[in-house]
């Protein structure tokens, strides 16, 4: 039994990844209706801003932890507004295209810089060693991640259901004419969310550093698990998104540890199942942000 | 008016497909008095250019070629075969039938004569096969199945430098012998991850140790914390976790290894295939004491460091094993045109028929007539600590030097029958 509780424990670890990439992915299909496929290429970015801060700036972790995801929002809103904004009245192709394109370019970049082999980067030294939670020991660095990534959760969801901001962003996405026939700028607030968006990707990216292997490729291995969690969630769900992430990292864990071969494949029979029985996702409405 | 356009396209088909053949006949082998096909001789490098391997091999495996060929040339001067030696390559992107269709390319079109390199097992078999149909020489470094030179083998296919047999029986039997009695193995689910734990758990056996449980890991996967987790929990509790993990799935392992703090709850760290690639971006602290067996490395002795510093000069990096194995390998090739005095594939399989090797890279080597296996000293080697290194890219120390006829599966074992 605690053998079995250390591994969803394990799982909400990664599945705090899992959520916060699938959060960003959400809320930018939600008001943009673009489907992000760069989204792993700002995960990577993100570790590698990291790296970059503090080999050739001496920032430490916590400090990456704030600017690099506030750098790389403000880069994902420019690249709202200098590319993403001009496709979005087309057929939602181009900008699958588009954001594919881009991640392919980002990773290339990195590549050509670092090569493919993975970059090292140490903890925090405050964070290394384990912590006793009762049951089990567990890495104190990794209960950070979670503890920390619930809390962010927590407070998007308060941001979005409790304040001003979070009701013209949940408007703009279910019934966007008419809420600018109420007088609010929707398009207004397109580009703070997708920067959002991308923070929230980059922010995983910074987290993942110390724990995960940092090179060119990371976040395209882990980005179609991502999609996987998004549609399970339902589309657009904020709070579906960040519950299917946590659901689906408990599911490869407790599967790593009784059916490691075919862990990984479980993620998508139950995101098939998902579609047969529930096309709309385990907690999506028929559309918008619920 | 239909079936004249016809009859006229049948006609220049025809016309078109007998001026191919006639120069087919003229170009590479046909000139029977020549001693070198096509005038020269081609070296091609296929190798991973942009991908998981491009570190180890990539373009530094091509450079390592042409060194060879430089000092082919510096060697023999106006008694060298032929003074026109081209070195080309291609990138398979570790896929096999992007391999398959360039090894056709290089044979046929581009007139190579003998193939090198080729990183990742599926691929690595796959150009052996156009190998033996094309009845030309094929070089494998980067691979490291034992199907190459077991079940798969054939009459122009040579695997030189390091096997899956040869990790297994370095590390496993060595720590074993050493006393990690109780094993537990994770190794990702294809075909070289398979190959290792067959060859681990064999080899842990025949030394006397036991191997408690090993589990395939989904492949690539970046959260190994499951695994972390049930290593202490097993019965009897394991000694040594031994990863086959390779690339940045190893880099994860390692992390999550020292996170979980196996080595302060007695269980050691063995890792079945390491790069100097791979220790660089573990970074060395995390990596300090663990064992694991290599074909060679750059600062083995006074020789291995002349010829890293030269290939430092050219490149900028220090060499991983695979390139050294590629310039003894090019090396060994030209030698062996040298002494047949012509690049005609079978007269050279002559000449390389159990010829003994001794350079740089391989020390008392044996390129074996049986299976076409280089055998040769392997090193057991630990990651230094940060304090005792000497310069940046200097990672392994040597444990002890594993000979020759230890180091590798005999012909006998091996499965292979040249037909």
């Amino acid at each position: 039994m605690n053998e079995l509780l250390q591994q969803v424990f394990t799982g909400l670890v990664s599945g705090s990844f899992y959520a916060l990439l699938a959060l960003g992915l959400s809320v930018i299909f939600g008001m943009l209706g673009v489907v992000n496929f760069a989204h792993g290429a700002f995960y990577m970015l993100g570790a590698f801003g990291a790296l970059t801060a503090l080999n050739t700036f001496n920032v430490n972790f916590w400090l990456a932890l704030v600017l690099v995801p506030v750098a790389l929002g403000v880069f994902g809103m420019i690249i709202e507004r200098s590319m993403v904004r001009w496709l979005t009245h087309l057929d939602p192709l181009y900008n699958f295209l588009l954001t594919f394109g881009l991640a392919l370019i980002l990773q290339d970049l990195v590549r050509l810089k670092y090569g493919v082999s993975s970059q090292p980067y140490s903890r925090p030294d405050a964070l290394n060693g384990s912590l006793n939670l009762g049951l089990f020991n567990y890495p104190r660095y990794q209960v950070f991640v979670l503890v920390f990534s619930i809390a962010l959760s927590v407070l998007v969801w308060l941001v979005l259901t409790r304040t001003r901001v979070g009701m013209i962003v949940r408007a703009s996405t279910e019934r966007p004419e008419l809420t600018n026939a109420l007088g609010i700028n929707v398009s207004r607030w397109i580009t703070p969310v997708f920067g959002f968006g991308v923070a929230l990707a980059s922010l995983a990216g910074v987290l993942a550093a110390p724990m995960r292997a940092v090179n060119s490729g990371m976040g395209g291995d882990l980005i179609i698990v991502v999609f996987a969690v998004v549609v399970i969630g339902g589309l657009g769900s904020v709070f579906g998104s960040v519950a299917a992430g946590y659901l689906i990292g408990m599911l490869t864990a407790v599967g790593n540890f009784y059916l490691p071969s075919v862990s990984q494949s479980l993620v998508f029979v139950l995101m098939a199942l998902v579609l047969l029985l529930r096309p709309a996702g385990l907690f999506g409405a028929k559309e918008g942000i619920s | 008016m239909k079936a004249l356009k016809k009859i006229t396209a049948i006609a220049s088909s025809v016309a078109l497909a007998s001026a191919m053949a006639a120069c087919g006949n003229a170009g590479p082998g046909g000139g029977s008095d020549a001693k070198v096909s096509g005038d020269e001789i081609v070296l091609g490098v296929i190798t991973d250019m942009s991908g998981v391997y491009s570190d180890l091999a990539g373009k530094n495996s091509v450079e390592a070629v042409k060194m060879a060929v430089a000092d082919y040339e510096k060697k023999y001067g106006d008694k060298a075969v032929t003074d026109k030696i081209k070195v080309v390559s291609a990138d398979h992107q570790n896929k096999p039938e992007i391999a398959n269709t360039k090894a056709q390319q290089m044979y046929d079109r581009d007139g190579v004569d003998a193939i090198f390199d080729v990183p990742t097992s599926s691929a690595a078999l796959a150009v052996a096969n156009i190998a033996k149909q094309k009845k030309k020489l094929f070089f494998d470094v980067g691979a490291g199945t034992t199907e190459l030179t077991g079940a798969q083998c054939n009459a122009y296919t040579y695997h030189y430098g390091y096997d899956t047999y040869m990790l297994a029986n370095g590390t496993g039997a060595a720590l074993a012998k050493a006393g990690a009695k109780n094993w537990y193995i994770i190794y990702p689910d294809y075909a070289f991850g398979q190959d290792m734990n067959k060859n681990f758990v064999a080899a842990i056996k025949k030394s006397g140790g036991n191997v408690v449980k090993s589990d395939a890991t989904p492949f690539p996967n970046d959260n190994f914390s499951t695994f972390m987790t049930k290593a202490p929990g097993l019965n009897p509790k394991p000694d040594v976790l031994g990863t086959m993990q390779a690339g940045g799935d190893l880099v994860n392992v390692v992390k999550q290894y020292n996170e979980f703090g196996l080595k302060k709850k007695g269980i050691d760290l063995a890792v079945g295939l390491m790069f100097d690639t791979d220790i660089a971006s573990i970074g060395v602290d995390a990596l300090s004491g663990t064992q694991f067996t290599t074909a060679w490395f750059w600062n083995l002795d006074k020789e291995s460091r002349a010829w890293a510093d030269e290939f430092k000069a050219k490149t900028g990096d220090r060499p991983t094993f695979d390139h050294a194995g590629n310039y003894s390998a090019a090396m060994q090739y030209l030698e062996a045109v040298q002494r047949a005095g012509t690049d005609n594939a079978d007269k050279v399989n002559g000449e390389l028929k159990d010829h003994k090797v001794d350079d740089f890279f391989a020390r008392n080597g044996t390129i074996r007539a049986g299976d076409h296996n280089l055998s040769h000293d392997a090193y057991l080697v630990k990651v230094k600590e940060k304090a005792d290194m000497e310069e940046e890219s200097d990672f392994t120390e040597l444990v002890k030097t594993i000979p020759a006829d230890d180091a590798f599966q005999s012909v006998a074992d091996s499965g292979c029958s040249m037909g």
